[in-house]
Parts: structure tokens; sequence; C-alpha cells
């Protein structure tokens, strides 16, 4: 380890040896191919979700072993419930991880728009129900946080800020769908304030959200004046966390998700292949969309059957699944097929190279920022449903905090510029069947929980480091 | 007798084309330093100019003021035949003018063709990306310029070595029909093969028409790579001299002392300069 001085590589033999010119360009990818690629990435650093996935089926195994209704249906059914605060949250979290940012703050920023919405439909009137300075502040906030995205030319976050300002000033809250909506606005706007403070005024984004934790824990309280506002009269925000889709419609989520995606793979692979470009073989394409397409229709199925063992029957793919699989869609969207999606990866790869390359990398934090709180504000609307009330530390305690952890277990750096919305997902399926396969052993206390849970988040960290560290010797 | 720069009593180095971009008597103080005196600098299409000097003549103030980071305070720069004012980075880049700097800029967690197009992506309907024409576009570019050394455009940056990545980054400066491109110091942290790799890609882009500036202290690459040498001495262009005429010994004279046997500013100006 002596001659360490880093120094460039020579041409690595591998490469320099291929015939010249682009050689694995004009190859179509195969199978073998797909599974070497993923080799190679594996011992190039780059896990990806291998050891959430291991990580995942171990556990699984192990509390399987534990409790027999570990497996059963109706536990099974109700993990996307007990996981899905922990998943949207982590979805925008990897927004700013991606930049090398981090927001603490979005867990009890989305309870205090969570709760302000609880206060919207409980009283009725949002102006009365909110202590006065409150209210005030929340509009001056709202206006503020509207002319800042302006100013930062987040035009986008701007008007869904502006919609947050117009439904709670003219009261439009009492409706409980539209003070959802507003509670997500007010997450965006949020958003804009922390962009701002970390991307224009140059304070640490640990800090800036460290502070704003701890400010909005104050918020919630003051919202919800002491007292917490039960919210599982409302059917809507109750089924967000105990509903499910009807046979009919779960079928037809799942065949137009596995639809959807066979049909764009395929297309874009026979795109590809027709213009000559780098592409995966068609049989690929067909493998690991049959693998999608069986599982899915398996779960459909699974799920479609009653999983209740005595009293009402409950069947069809929960909701919080769907909401779940939706906003990994659209996010994974967003990263690989927009240009702000590579912006964002350049600038957390190098913003340097992003600056100097024309990016507006204060516009990306902005933005990335605004994203991320309107998924906490998801994610708190989701917790409340699943608490059934907008509790006093709605967002608080423990949330945010696995959250993080569970978008690192996915194989999200904290360093920037690595991190897919999938990942998110699945390191929030292990940090959910934890207290959730813990739970269900009577005699195991619920302090396993945390320890357990830490230990799978130092396993999965070093797993990273260890590979980064292969890496960079490689 | 006035100083003047001693080159001007030369005779004029011949050239059959028109300076593509030119710097007349260029002057740029910071503060009470005054960092280029009367600079005149000039780069032709399809021919490598080397610009050379000691650190602090001037060379990255000069190189500045063509990228739009520094104003200047009086003279005129002009492209292709016409005056023009470059207020900022993003008008060097409407005008062809490209910079390649030491740090390369690249994003090591996008791969080639993503960091070629980076910031300028070729989009369907503005907001989604078309990969493929990109990826297409990538592979013609450095198909174009013979590079062998790249076996996918859609490996990731961080998988390459030196001279592979200074080529992407070169290639990702000519990719939009840049008239000049500056290339800083770029086989400064390479190997002989990778360094070889990297001044057939420089004359190759001067070979396909481009002006081409050249920053260097490396007197080998210079003289081997260079149509034209243009040094800076604290401030001054001691002498632009085509390298058929010149060797190391005289340029390293220039750059160390201003002046070389009849080339070079007169002694007074030397002097006058320290």
């Amino acid at each position: 380890m002596s001659t360490n001085t880093p120094r460039p590589a020579l041409d690595k033999p591998s490469l320099s040896g291929r015939a010249g010119g682009f050689s694995l360009d004009v190859e179509e990818r195969s199978i073998g191919g797909a599974l070497r690629g993923w080799v190679d990435k594996l011992r190039s650093g780059d896990p990806g979700a291998l050891p959430s996935v291991l990580g995942l089926i171990v556990l699984g195994a192990i509390f399987s072993q534990v409790s027999g209704r570990f497996l059963s249906k109706s536990n099974i059914g109700n993990i996307p419930g007990q996981g899905a605060y922990i998943a949207v949250i982590a979805l925008g979290l990897v927004f700013v991880l991606l930049l090398g940012e981090i927001d603490l703050s979005a867990g009890t920023a989305g309870g205090a728009a969570a709760s302000i919405a609880a206060v919207g439909v409980f009283t009725g009137n949002v102006h009365h129900g909110l202590p006065g300075a409150l209210y005030w502040s929340l509009l001056a906030g709202l206006l503020a946080a509207v002319l800042l995205g302006v100013w930062l030319k987040a035009y986008t976050a701007a008007v869904v800020s502006a919609i947050g300002l117009v439904l709670v000033a003219t009261n439009l809250t009492q409706h409980l769908l539209l003070a959802l909506i507003a509670a997500i606005c007010i997450g965006t706007a949020i958003g804009i304030f922390n962009g701002w403070l970390v991307a224009k005024v140059g304070i640490p984004s640990f800090i800036v959200t460290l502070a704003l934790f701890l400010a909005w824990q104050g918020v919630i309280q003051f919202a919800l004046r002491g007292q917490p506002v039960a919210v599982s009269n409302y059917d809507l925000w109750h089924d967000l966390t105990y509903g499910s889709l009807s046979v009919a419609w779960s079928w037809v989520f799942t065949i137009v998700v596995v639809g959807l995606y066979l049909g764009y793979t395929l297309v874009n692979a026979v795109r590809a292949k027709a213009a000559g470009l780098t592409h995966d073989s068609i049989s690929l394409v067909l493998l690991r969309g049959g693998i999608i397409a069986a599982v899915g229709l398996i779960l459909t199925a699974l799920a479609n059957t009653n999983r209740n063992p005595r009293g009402r029957v409950i069947e069809g793919i929960p909701v919080p699944a769907a909401i779940i699989i939706v906003l990994m869609i659209v996010c994974t969207l967003v990263l690989t097929s927009t240009t702000w999606g590579r912006h964002l990866y350049a600038t957390g790869g190098n913003a340097e190279a992003a600056r100097r390359a024309g990016i507006d990398v204060v516009h990306m934090k902005v933005t990335a920022f605004a994203i991320c709180t309107s998924f906490g504000a998801l994610g708190g609307i989701l917790l409340a449903s699943s608490q059934s009330s907008a509790s006093l530390d709605l967002g608080g305690s423990n949330v945010l905090l696995f959250s993080v952890a569970a978008a690192v277990i996915g194989g999200t750096s904290l360093f920037g510029g690595r991190g897919r919305p999938r990942d998110a997902v699945i390191g929030a399926l292990v940090i959910t069947i934890i207290p959730n396969g813990i739970l269900l052993k009577p005699n195991l206390d619920a302090q396993w929980q945390q320890v357990i849970t830490g230990i799978v988040l130092l396993i999965a960290a070093g797993v990273d480091a260890l590979s980064r560290r292969r890496a960079a010797r490689s | 007798m006035p100083p003047t720069n001693a080159q001007n009593d030369l005779p004029e180095v011949a050239s059959v084309t028109e300076p593509i971009l030119e710097a007349r008597k260029l002057n740029k103080s910071f503060g009470a330093v005054h960092v280029l005196h009367d600079v005149d600098f000039a780069v032709y299409p399809g021919e490598v100019t080397a610009l050379v000097g000691d650190n602090g003549a001037g060379k990255s103030t000069l190189v500045k003021c063509f990228a739009g980071i520094n104003s200047i305070d009086s003279g005129e720069i002009v492209f292709d035949g016409q005056p023009v004012t470059i207020s900022d980075p993003r008008a060097a880049t409407a005008l062809g003018i490209e910079f390649v700097y030491q740090d390369l800029a690249l994003a090591d967690n996008l791969d080639i063709t993503q960091n070629m197009f980076l910031g300028r992506e070729l989009t369907n309907g503005r907001v989604f990306l078309s990969d493929g024409a990109m990826e297409k576009r990538a592979r013609e570019v450095l198909t174009g310029l013979s590079v062998r050394t790249i076996s996918s455009v859609r490996q990731l940056v961080s998988s390459l070595s030196g001279g592979q990545r200074q080529t992407v980054a070169i290639a990702k400066a000519v990719l939009w029909n840049s008239k000049v491109v500056f290339l800083d110091e770029p086989t400064a942290a390479l190997g002989v093969a990778q360094t070889r790799q990297v001044l057939d890609l420089v004359r190759r882009l001067a070979d396909q028409g481009i002006g081409v500036v050249l920053i260097s202290h490396n007197m080998n690459d210079v003289m081997e790579v260079a149509d034209r040498v243009a040094a800076l001495y604290l401030g001054r262009l001691a002498a632009e001299v085509k390298s058929s005429e010149t060797n190391t010994t005289q340029i390293v004279e220039l750059i160390t002392a201003g002046r070389s046997g009849g080339l070079g500013l007169t002694a007074a100006t030397a002097n006058e300069s320290i």
C-alpha cells in the first residue's frame, strides 16, 4: 500500500485488446452478455441493488423460521401499508442524495404539511383551525416560496406552491382531497426554502435541514394545538394505507404496468437495433420482461384471493403498493429519460463539470429539494393514514432516519451521483420487514427492531465501502 | 527609441490563410497589476498554435479573455474577421470556441455519450432525451477523429484511463462544429503511450481545419505537434515563430528571458518588464 499515489491507469488490456473502433457497440447485449456485464459491474464496485435484495432474502428466511405467520398472505398484504411512508420519503430523498446533499427535515416538514391538512379537514376552516400567527405565516411563506421559485427559475415548483397558496387562502382545504393536495404543495414550498438556503445562501444542507427538523416538530404541535387529530374517519385518507384495489382493477393495474414496461423496452430494443445502436437482444428483453410479468401476475393472483382468515374479505392489490409502484416508475422515467434527470446525475457526479457545461446548479438543487419535501409531505400523509391520526410527533423520531437508511441500504450513495428509485423502494422493504417480522414473535422484544435495523444498515454501508475501495484499486 | 516588439522588425510570418481568432493589442490589469501588455495573438484554422510562457506570464489570463471569463481593458478580439465581444462563456461557445481545461470536468458517473452531450442534450420535445441520436453522433465524432482506444461510447467515464478521458474531453469540444479549441496541458498527467495518442489527436483536430491552441510547458510536445509557437514573457508577447524555424533552446530562452538572439523583446522592454 506504499506506492498508492493516484496515477491514471494505462489502457486496460481488456479494452485495447479488442478489435479497434467500437466493437462493443455493434454487438447486441445477449442474455450472457447482460450477466457478464452485471458481474463486471459488481466487481468494479457498483453493487447496485444486490446487497438489499440479499438482505431481503436472508431476513425473509430468518423471519419465516421465527414465525409461520411471516409468509402468510395477511402479513405480506400488510407490509406495503406499514412501509409506504418510508418508501415515499426515501424516493424523495434519492433526489437530494443524488446531489450529495441530505434532507433531514423531510419527515417533520411532511408531518407539518399533513397536520395542516388534517386541521383543515377536521375543523372545516383552516383559518380558524390553525393558530392565527401560524395561519398568516403559512400564507406569507407560501407567497414567498412562489416568488423565490420564480426568482430561482424553479417555475414548476413555484406554480405548485401557488396552488397551495390558493387552496389554503380560499379554505378549499375543508375538502379532503384538496387538503391532501394542499399538503403536498406546502411540502413543495418548504422544499424551495431548503433549496434556497442550501444553494443560494450556502448553508450546508445537513445544518439547514437539521435545524428545520427540530423546528417543524414544534410547528406540528402548534398546528394541532396539542391535540392529535384522527384521520381514520376519512375514507380516502384511511384507504391510502388500509384500502385495496378491487380485483378487476388489480388485474388492470398489473396488466397496464407490465404491458407498458414490456412494450417500452421492446420498442426501444427494436428501434435501437434498426438504427445500429447499442441495444439489448430481443431475447434478453423478453426474458427480463417475462420474469417481471410472471412475478407481477403471480403476485396479483395471490393478492386477489382473500387474505383475511376471519371476518371481512380483503382482496386486491393494497393501495399503498400501487402508489409506490406508480411513484417509482415516474421517478425512474424522470431521472433516466429527461434532461433534468441527466443534469441531476451530472451535478451529483461532478458539480464543476455540470456548471461548465452550462447547467444551472442552483436550479438543480432547488428543484431537487422541492421534490424531496413534496414526497416528504406525501410520506406524512401516508404515515398519518397508517397511524390513523395526525399525531403530535408526525414524521418525527426515527421516520427520516429509517428513510435515509432505506435509500442507503438500497445502494444510494451519500456522496452523490449514484442511486435509483428502485433501490430506495427495495431498501424500504428491508427496513419495513424488520419490525414486521420481530413483532410477529411475541417473546422477541421490540428493542431488537432497532438493533437489527442498525446492523443491517451497517452491513449495507460496509458492502458499499468495500466495493468502492475495490473500485478505487482496480 | 521607444520600446517596440522586436518581432515587428522581422519578416512577417507568411501565412496563406487569415486567422480564425485574433487578439489585437490586448491589455488587461487586475488592480495595479498589468497582466497583459498589448498582446497580439492569432489562431489559424488548420494549425496548432502553441501558447507557451512561464508561470505568471499571462497565459491563463489571455485564455480567460477568449473564454469570456475575464473582460479586457483595451484592444480587440477578432473572430473570423469580425470584431467580437466575448462577455461570458456562453458567448464563446456560441462563436464556436471551446476550452478543454486541465481537470477535464467530466462526470465520472455518466457514460461517454452522456458526458459529450452534457448541458446540450439532444431532445425530443425539449424534455425527453434522444439517447439514440446522441449515441450515434458521439460515435461519428470519435470515428471522425480516428479514436481507436475506446471500445464503447456507452462506457462509464470512471472506467476510462487518463488518455481516454482526455480523448473524450477533446471529442466533447469538437462535437459542436467548433472552429477553435483551446487545450490546457492536455498531456500533463499522461504516460508515454497515452501522450502519443493525445498528440496524434491534437494533430488530427488541426487537420480537420480546426484552429487548435495548445497550452503546454512540455517543449517536446510543442515542437512535435505545433505549427506556430507564441511565447509570452511577463505579460508581453515575446515572439510568435513558426516551429519549423525555431528550436527548443530558442523557445526556452524566449520563455525565460523574453528574447533570444535577434528574436523577441528588445533588451530595454524585457528589462523594463522585470
